[in-house]
């Protein structure tokens, strides 16, 4: 069999994958929702989110980017509006657990994050309007195009242990952006600065913008920004990245609970379910192999994605 | 206040000050939002929309939901808080409301050392969590 066939089978057998299976799911929600007891639902809805929260650890993903779209597309009756606002109170919780300690360790870092969230954290608030004003089929559709370019990110963005930053821009020499981490795995302290900041910034709307509407956290696109755009080292992306969720997510969730579309059996099972998964995920860490794990969160958010985009164009 | 170590080094006393805030805030959010499941789902308090209701009405959007069983928006769930279902905005109100706490509580530091900019920074921040926490942006009283 050529190459060309293989590919074409597998795509094929992808297509009928997402048609067949979350059309089924999808008619049949409704009716389901009224005729299973809503205790199912949310036991459901914990364990589904346990998994979630195992898997997200493992593949190095936030928990809401794969709760919107996987909860959102299959299986479940909720609206999406309830599923974005769950979505940010997932990706908050998780953000306020890990902010002490990310703090305290000096991995994250105050003065970065702050002019950043704040620019992110009012464009949040433009964007969950959007999101619960904007017809569903409409944010639907944007979703699964926004999944689909994460998986384009996951797929092919590199990143940088330590990138090289010749001279810090004018704006964050300004505002005294820059810092000293201790790298534990290499026992060595690590000086470091930003560039590129005025463009940083304006990514950062487009980000906030981007989470309030679809509730799905934004570490999978502060950090490019932070690591590869201003050139922070990688780790303190990461955790500067974690900790401007807390502050970005915060906006955005006053708004859909103001608006009602934040619902407690909704989202405190969801987590509950991704923070305890998240707990088991790390003591699996050391003996799961990280590159599948990727390859599989790639593959579920490919699956969830293109059923987003399905969903949101009428098919 | 100065009741934590830290290492002015690796993070700023701002930053260990916030973090201190923070821990106790979202354990106390935390808690508190899974004590009041419990009383939520094992029916210790009735809720305002019953478990059976709300399966039936969780499929629409947020806002034909609320007209379907009369919610409240806004701050208007305060109203509410003798009903299991929305005793539970109040772990998940102290979850977003930690960080204007947190910005509150490390405003005065930067104010005191000068730092104008941040200062106003962390003004500005507090304004927009306030904001969309008062519920003027679309949301209302009910």
């Amino acid at each position: 069999m050529t190459r060309w066939m293989k590919r074409s089978w597998f795509w094929g057998l992808f297509l009928v994958l997402v048609l067949v299976a979350g059309e089924g799911w999808s008619a049949e929600s409704a009716v389901a929702s009224t005729v299973t007891p809503w205790w199912v639902w949310a036991a459901a809805l914990f364990v589904t989110t346990f998994f979630l929260g195992i898997v997200a650890v493992l593949g190095g993903v936030g928990g809401g980017v794969l709760f919107v779209p996987i909860v959102g597309g299959f299986f479940f009756p909720f609206h999406l509006d309830f599923v974005r606002g769950a979505g940010l109170m997932v990706a908050l919780a998780g953000a306020l657990a890990a902010g002490p300690g990310l703090l305290k360790s000096g991995m994250a870092n105050l003065r970065l994050a702050m002019p950043l969230a704040l620019i992110a954290s009012a464009s949040a608030i433009v964007g969950a309007m959007m999101g619960l004003a904007l017809p569903t089929n409409v944010v639907q559709t944007a979703l699964g195009v926004t999944i689909l370019g994460i998986v384009a990110l996951m797929w092919s963005a590199k990143k940088s242990e330590r990138p090289e930053v010749p001279k810090a821009d004018a704006l964050s020499s300004a505002l005294g952006i820059h810092g000293v981490f201790l790298d534990a795995a290499r026992n060595q302290e690590i000086d470091w600065k930003v560039h590129r900041t005025p463009t940083g910034l304006l990514m950062f709307v487009v980000i906030g913008i981007m989470a309030g509407m679809f509730g799905l956290g934004a570490g999978w696109a502060n950090v490019p920004v932070l690591n590869l755009l201003m050139g922070a080292p990688l780790k303190v992306s990461v955790a500067t990245s974690k900790f401007m969720l807390s502050i970005v997510d915060t906006s955005a969730a006053w708004v859909y609970l103001n608006k009602g579309a934040v619902l407690a059996l909704v989202s405190v099972p969801s987590i509950l379910g991704i923070m305890l998964g998240s707990l088991v995920g790390v003591r699996l860490l050391r003996r799961a192999n990280a590159s599948v794990v990727r390859k599989v969160v790639i593959g579920m958010l490919l699956l969830a994605g293109s059923r987003a985009l399905m969903k949101g164009l009428g098919f | 206040m100065a009741d934590y170590q830290y290492d002015p080094k690796y993070a700023s006393e701002e930053q260990m000050a916030y973090a201190a805030l923070l821990d106790i805030g979202w354990k106390i959010g935390f808690l508190l939002m899974v004590i009041f499941f419990g009383l939520y789902v094992f029916g210790v308090m009735p809720p305002h929309v019953s478990m059976d209701e709300l399966a039936q009405y969780w499929v629409l959007p947020a806002d034909q939901y609320l007209k379907a069983v009369n919610g409240p928006t806004g701050w208007g769930w305060m109203a509410l808080i003798h009903r299991g279902d929305y005793l539970n905005y109040i772990g998940i109100a102290i979850l977003s409301g930690v960080t204007v706490i947190c910005y509150a509580r490390v405003l005065p530091l930067f104010y005191r050392k000068g730092d104008k900019v941040y200062t106003a920074i962390m003004v500005a921040e507090i304004l927009v969590l306030v904001l969309a926490a008062s519920g003027i942006l679309g949301g209302g009283a009910h």
